[in-house]
């Protein structure tokens, strides 16, 4: 420890890495300019200075020339920096007195001027050299973890990894904004190519979340604001009232029954509005929790406190209705956070010319799956609005979807469940089935066969984008009919066909709001909206926060199977950080020196990681070193210059500049 | 004993420095009790022969208020370096450049149309300019040369003590002359005020919130402001947090705004660099263009958070000036 605080002492390495360096920049020239530099005492390149006797050099230069500094230019720190650390540590040295110059994304890789990536590896190497002198001794600290997991979105990819992690032995909370868990897949009648029935498979599990004792269901309710850092996250989770207290209700829906209104006469939501409830109702009959609540907006007594509360009396003895209930707040700490909060279907009006909400018969993909279903609205007969049996059925595809005019991306599903709703249709009501459709996209286990299948069913494939559909007939069998006018790009002319219904596959949107939920959990988004990940390969569960975690749809369109999977892993991915028991922190934290801090609190609001307090006794701010991330943000604002941060004070920045700017 | 002697000299200021030395009032006496004052071209006659003729060394201090802007200065500042023990930058003008350093935004040509063509109180139809040498009658008279920029004292010659302000309290100046005599001077280079920003000492900061995020910026006279009230909670940009403490909040206490002028503290490079990343940082609108209508509040950003530093910070002059010769 002695020989590192004395005049440095600096070993200098440049790395070929191969070719990727070395074809671009002059490595020897690099290593014989530092070698010249103050301090360096020696200066070597070598083709791969990640590899065991690449590091192993490093660690007998340290020995054999009493170096203690060492300063690598090589690849990015992202990739190597520990790689080199660790090889500094082996030579006897505090692992921070190394420093890495990344000539390759940053020179090599960029430039196709041999001679200047060369200068620019010297003055980035100078930089290097300068700044190094200033490295101080550090050492890594160890922060726990608190092993719960949040998981935001009760579709079936929260579903999925809250009961993955649940049967690990992890405590989970689950939340979900609306009164039910299930989300998309609950409202299916079957899925493709199986055809297996969607709540046969899903209300399992849905019961199985709503009973499990490591998991903490939480629907109507949302999280609405998230601090900390990876590890140890707080959360306030908003509750909305539901007019019911769920602990006590049962679930007996003798409140339904008693309810003023003899007969459900308002939108049904689950129902995309085909069916009709009341204003006490449960979602659907598998809902869970099975907990009843109230609509304020229709419920005689909330909107006008005038109504015989029949309802109360029917709840009798287990007073499970609450009429005064508020919402209410709870906060809770996780060490990570998945984010499964799924999509939005296209709002297939966007597109006027194929007459959704101007022709009643013109119905949405997701209302066919509801009308198809035995529980649904029409008890699984598929009729028109006006209760006619339809003789003839055209689904478009693409709506919303691979659409410069709205949006742009394949929303993967479409085909498939295009082709499962034409299927259910058909044998529902042995009309004859058109599909509309640009390309046929089925991959997927199973997906191509089923296509086949469809084939031989006789289901009608035209290829075409469909131009619009009207209620304009041309000829007498087009009357009473809506018209879709296509053209038939393999016949090679514009068809017109008459049907009954048309069923518009309309296509996977992110949620609208999506943008508040990206900043409320420190994300990113990608063009079109999703939460981007970190890696779309290697990383694809991950996100740019540490332990923020994403899964399902939020993330892009993607079938069950994809979703089931990603679910897993990130459930995955949070129980690795969450098992470790802690987190090793980086020491670059910032801190204060409280004799100079004036007290003017103008950091405390922009940490992000609300790791800085204000000490009303001293009448100072202290920054929580377990919280700090080393973001340097509180550093750069700090007005009188009274914080500083580790690896990144004022010398070391301010060196590191004059050396770029100083090289000749 | 013979006294020990002092001299005052004034650059490129407003006399304000000065009048901080007559502020003294009667504590003046007692210094000059202990103090013989060998040159002070502001209050007595003193030629600059009066210096030429000291020793090197011959003054134990000079006290130099104001910018270095032309080439008498320059000599000037030279010239009282080598004869005195201890130069004190004295002042804002002299310790950062002060407000003569907010003219490193102009070039000196148009400096020169502006005061002596295009201003609006001028009539000068011939566009008469000043000349560094005019002869006139067989006699040549010579006038000092306007440099390219302005600098403060340390970028021209050594400087021992800083005095920080504008101008500097008779509290600190006497405090200065008292460990001047009593020979109880810090370190060389030091700034002879409270090396903590004037939060630290001032009256409204208890009622500073946590989180000022700003929705707008005012001036003072764009607002009535409450007195008790944190200027920055009230969206008036205050420099107290980016300016090194010591005058006792004497605007504040006068119901107005720090604007900055003792400078950042000694751990900062850059008090203007410093104040604008800390409140920008708290504006509360994250989006552009609603970012840019709260700026809009704060017409002027050099004059404002680099109202007495320009000079000497790190941006010190507009980039297309020719540098000073020497530095």
């Amino acid at each position: 420890m002695d020989n590192q605080r004395n005049e440095p002492r600096i070993g200098f390495y440049v790395c070929h890495c191969g070719t990727n360096i070395a074809g671009m920049v002059d490595c020897p020239a690099v290593a014989q300019y530092v070698s010249r530099l103050p301090n360096v005492v020696l200066s070597r390149d070598y083709k791969y200075m990640c590899s065991d006797p690449g590091q192993e050099l490093i660690q007998q230069d340290i020995r054999e020339h009493r170096l203690n500094r060492i300063v690598v230019a090589s690849c990015s720190p992202l990739l190597h920096e520990k790689t080199f650390r660790g090889a500094t540590e082996k030579g006897g040295l505090n692992p921070f007195f190394f420093h890495m110059v990344n000539i390759r994304e940053h020179d090599s890789w960029v430039h196709t001027d041999k001679q200047a990536a060369t200068e620019k590896a010297k003055s980035l190497a100078h930089a290097a050299i300068h700044r190094v002198r200033f490295h101080k001794p550090l050492e890594v600290k160890q922060v726990p973890i608190h092993p719960a997991v949040l998981v935001v979105g009760g579709g079936i990819a929260g579903i999925h990894a809250a009961m993955t992690l649940a049967n690990a032995g992890k405590k989970v909370y689950l939340v979900e904004r609306e009164p039910s868990i299930g989300g998309h897949m609950a409202k299916f009648d079957k899925t493709f190519p199986t055809l297996d029935c969607a709540a046969c498979i899903l209300t399992p599990k849905m019961s199985e979340v709503g009973a499990h004792p490591n998991i903490t269901l939480w629907t109507y309710s949302e999280a609405m604001k998230m601090e900390g850092y990876v590890g140890n996250y707080t959360v306030t989770i908003r509750h909305k009232p539901r007019y019911i207290i769920e602990d006590a209700c049962v679930g007996c829906l003798e409140c339904i029954d008693a309810c003023v209104y003899k007969q459900p006469k308002f939108f049904d939501e689950f129902n995309m509005g085909l069916g009709k409830r009341k204003p006490v109702y449960i979602p659907f009959p598998q809902a869970t929790p099975q907990v009843v609540l109230i609509d304020p907006e229709t419920c005689l007594n909330l909107k006008t406190g005038k109504c015989k509360k029949t309802c109360v009396e029917a709840c009798a003895d287990r007073k499970a209705i609450d009429f005064t209930q508020k919402e209410t707040f709870s906060e809770i700490k996780v060490g990570a956070i998945i984010v499964a909060t799924g999509f939005k279907s296209f709002d297939a009006q966007r597109i006027p010319q194929y007459g959704y909400g101007t022709y009643p018969n013109v119905y949405t993909a997701l209302e066919i799956e509801r009308l198809v279903n035995a529980s649904g609205p029409t008890g699984g007969e598929v009729v028109l609005r006006d209760g006619k049996k339809p003789k003839s059925i055209g689904i478009i595809h693409c709506v919303g979807s691979r659409d410069h005019k709205t949006n742009r991306w394949c929303s993967r599903v479409c085909c498939m469940y295009s082709m499962k709703l034409a299927h259910l249709l058909k044998e529902h009501t042995e009309a004859e089935v058109y599909s509309f459709y640009i390309d046929m996209r089925t991959p997927g286990k199973g997906y191509e066969e089923f296509y086949g299948k469809l084939l031989d069913e006789g289901v009608q494939f035209v290829r075409g984008r469909v131009g619009e559909v009207t209620d304009w007939a041309f000829t007498k069998e087009e009357e009473g009919k809506l018209v879709i006018r296509v053209e038939d790009t393999l016949a090679g002319y514009v068809r017109r066909i008459p049907v009954d219904m048309v069923v518009l596959a309309t296509g996977l949107e992110p949620q609208a709001d999506a943008q508040e939920v990206r900043r409320r959990f420190n994300m990113s988004c990608g063009t079109e909206g999703f939460f981007l990940e970190r890696h779309p390969k290697l990383a694809p569960v991950n996100t740019f926060t540490d332990g923020i975690l994403l899964a399902g749809c939020c993330q892009g369109p993607k079938d069950i199977p994809d979703t089931v999977a990603q679910a897993g892993a990130a459930a995955a991915e949070a129980l690795v950080l969450i098992d470790k028991g802690h987190i090793e922190q980086e020491p670059n934290t910032a801190f204060i020196h409280e004799e100079d801090c004036s007290g003017c609190k103008s950091c405390i609001p922009l940490c992000p990681y609300s790791a800085i307090l204000f000490n009303e006794e001293t009448r100072k701010a202290i920054i929580n070193q377990a919280l700090c991330k080393g973001c340097g943000t509180c550093v750069a604002s700090c007005p009188s210059g009274s914080i500083e941060q580790n690896l990144f004070d004022d010398e070391e920045i301010f060196s590191e500049i004059e050396g770029v700017l100083a090289y000749e | 004993m013979p006294k020990p002697k002092i001299g005052f000299y004034w650059c490129a200021s407003c006399g304000g420095c000065e009048e901080a030395i007559v502020d003294l009032a009667e504590d003046i006496l007692g210094v000059l009790d202990a103090l013989d004052i060998v040159f002070w071209p502001c209050a007595m006659d003193f030629k600059r022969s009066d210096v030429d003729a000291i020793p090197d060394g011959g003054i134990v201090a000079t006290f130099l208020n104001g910018a270095i802007r032309t080439s008498e200065q320059e000599e000037m500042a030279h010239l009282l370096r080598r004869k005195s023990q201890y130069l004190i930058a004295y002042g804002s003008c002299a310790h950062t450049g002060g407000i003569p350093g907010l003219a490193n935004q102009f070039s000196r040509e148009e400096i020169m149309k502006w005061v002596f063509e295009d201003g609006p109180s001028n009539v000068n139809e011939a566009k008469v300019r000043p000349q560094t040498q005019w002869t006139e009658n067989g006699c040549e008279v010579h006038l000092p040369e306007l440099r390219h920029v302005v600098r403060s004292l340390d970028q021209v010659v050594p400087v021992d003590y800083y005095l920080p302000g504008c101008p500097p309290t008779p509290k600190l100046t006497k405090a200065a002359v008292g460990a001047l005599l009593e020979g109880r001077l810090p370190a060389k280079g030091s700034v002879l005020a409270p090396d903590i920003a004037l939060c630290d000492e001032c009256p409204r900061k208890a009622s500073k919130p946590v989180n000022t995020s700003f929705t707008e910026f005012k001036r003072p006279h764009q607002k009535i402001l409450d007195p008790n009230l944190c200027f920055l909670a009230q969206g008036v940009v205050c420099m107290g947090p980016a300016t090194r403490g010591g005058c006792e909040a004497l605007c504040i206490s006068g119901h107005m705004p720090c604007t900055g002028c003792f400078g950042g503290t000694s751990r900062v490079r850059d008090q203007g660099a410093k104040i604008l990343s800390s409140l920008c940082a708290n504006i509360a609108p994250k989006e552009e263009d609603e970012i840019d209508q709260v700026l809009a509040g704060i017409p002027d950003p050099v004059g404002t958070f680099y109202r007495y530093g320009l000079a000497r910070s790190l941006l010190r002059r507009r980039v297309d000036l020719p540098a000073p010769a020497k530095e």
